[in-house]
């Protein structure tokens, strides 16, 4: 693949950066990804580097998220906090929320290990919960979705049962429907 | 049932939406969340809020932020360093907030015995009054979004102290350990990762915060913990059947009114002898609860915020003293 800058040379960094919620992805040549400021990768090696030196204490950390991340994101840094996947893996610790959604593809299988193959199914945040009522009812006014309500509702009585099987079902029902609605 | 069971305790996780987690944040950006929390927990309108005391750990000295680990307030990972962080307790000790821990906000709700129903009610409530003005980070699959990712989700540990001298003395703990993890729940010695089970008290606590309820988890918690506490006392009740146990038992209580001078190890296992001598009925001069008390007392960092700092010899004499005079 083509850089998507300079369309000459081949691409072999690959950006993937967050604003606002909104996932944008690229495909660099190293020339465009340093001179666009994506030229973090050596820092990167040199904490490698590091990594292999102080290796007792690390490794404990790095087995933690053994299921390697591809190199494709060495360069990937979360917008809002500017923690790289490498902080990641070394500290074992998120940067910030947002960290979850640009390195969601690389965090997700430690989180399988550690809790199995499942979606949240307790409390809800009160101000969250606030927030997408007040989301849904736009999206009410503009075009009323009344299919996806009543999978609402039966997810909700679903997850009161605690029909936890049923539940994921009906939450990625959901999620897709929404994805379409946008 | 209470007399094996200590403690129970509910703590969650939960983070500022708008700012990164502390391991992102300077010691400004660290202080700033801490007062922005602090403010949100006084004008909460809890009925915990007007009983409140607000520590820096940069204020404290080096052995009162060991006491605070001794009486369980806080982790030893949060004293290891004070950059930002602060301690907000109710007067009578039964709720901690640690600001800037792991997480921004990690809220301990304690209470003596076993109620985890009550106090998991409690801490739920001043949940829900500080997400009003907080808005803690929250992911519709995720749950709770926490630093560490073991803990996503409810962001709830939810935990009891047991006092299981019995099952400790067959090697049944490390047996019963291994199974546990299989139903999601952990145990170890009561000061967390990696302590040893000082005078038999151990923590038997959830471990698996993601895809199960706070409801479920607990219900769990508390099905296990009774079978333990079962296992517990019919152990118990065999062997204090023998004359050697009631010896110990009875030569422990000696030990501790009349000593001049004993080491902390030694008072902490004594103590769990007589703790188990009331539980089969052969003390009746003192409960449980005095017994609780004067283990959370005698503890090395503990004595020395009450007296200043000593010598470990200096320490084992005031420890007599202590243990002597609630004995009496």
């Amino acid at each position: 693949m083509k850089c998507q800058n300079c369309k000459k040379n081949d691409a072999t960094t690959h950006v993937k950066r967050m604003i606002n919620g909104v996932t944008e992805e690229y495909e660099l040549c190293a020339e465009c990804a340093e001179k666009l400021g994506y030229g973090n990768i050596f820092n990167d090696i040199r904490s490698d580097f590091e990594n292999s030196f102080f290796g007792g204490f690390n490794s404990l950390f790095n087995s933690f998220f053994e299921n390697a991340l591809p190199a494709r994101t060495q360069a990937t840094r979360c917008e809002t906090c500017g923690a790289s996947y490498n902080d990641i893996k070394r500290t074992g610790m998120m940067g910030c929320a947002d960290c979850y959604s640009v390195f969601r593809d690389e965090i997700m299988p430690t989180v399988v290990r550690v809790h199995g193959n499942t979606v949240h199914c307790g409390k809800n945040s009160p101000s969250y919960k606030a927030e997408t009522v007040e989301k849904s009812e736009e999206k009410v006014e503009e075009k009323p979705v009344s299919e996806l309500d009543s999978l609402k509702k039966e997810l909700e009585t679903a997850i009161e049962n605690q029909e936890f099987e049923k539940a994921a079902e009906l939450r990625d029902r959901i999620k897709a429907m929404e994805e379409n609605n946008e | 049932m209470s007399n094996i069971v200590i403690e129970t305790r509910i703590r969650l996780a939960r983070n500022l939406k708008k700012y990164p987690f502390p391991i992102r944040l300077g010691r400004a950006g660290k202080e700033e969340v801490a007062n922005i929390i602090i403010d949100a927990v006084k004008n909460s309108n809890s009925p915990l809020a007007d009983e409140l005391d607000v520590i820096w750990v940069k204020d404290l000295t080096e052995y009162e932020r060991a006491s605070l680990v001794e009486k369980r307030l806080v982790s030893p990972e949060f004293v290891s360093d004070s950059d930002g962080k602060a301690l907000i307790l109710s007067k009578d000790r039964t709720m901690s907030i640690m600001l800037n821990e792991e997480d921004h906000i990690r809220l301990q709700i304690f209470s003596k015995g076993f109620e985890l129903d009550k106090a998991f009610d409690i801490a739920d409530k001043l949940d829900t009054l500080l997400d009003e003005n907080l808005e803690f980070a929250f992911d519709e699959s995720l749950g709770y979004l926490t630093q560490c990712p073991t803990n996503l989700g409810t962001g709830m540990r939810a935990s009891v102290m047991l006092h299981l001298p019995a099952l400790k003395a067959g090697r049944a703990v490390s047996r019963i350990a291994g199974n546990l993890q299989k139903l999601g729940l952990t145990i170890r010695g009561a000061f967390g990762e990696g302590s040893e089970p000082k005078g038999a008290v151990y923590q038997l606590s959830n471990q698996v915060t993601l895809g199960i309820s706070e409801k479920s988890a607990i219900e769990n918690l508390k099905n296990i913990a009774e079978q333990l506490v079962k296992r517990e006392l019919d152990a118990q009740k065999r062997m204090s059947a023998s004359i050697e146990a009631q010896d110990k038992i009875m030569r422990s209580l000696g030990v501790l009114k009349y000593a001049r001078q004993i080491s902390c190890d030694e008072a902490l296992e004594l103590l769990s002898n007589v703790r188990f001598g009331i539980n089969c009925g052969l003390i009746d001069s003192i409960g449980v609860d005095d017994v609780d008390k004067i283990a959370e007392k005698i503890r090395p960092a503990t004595i020395m915020s009450e007296n200043g700092e000593m010598s470990a010899e200096q320490r084992d004499k005031v420890r007599a003293e202590i243990i002597n005079k609630a004995l009496l």
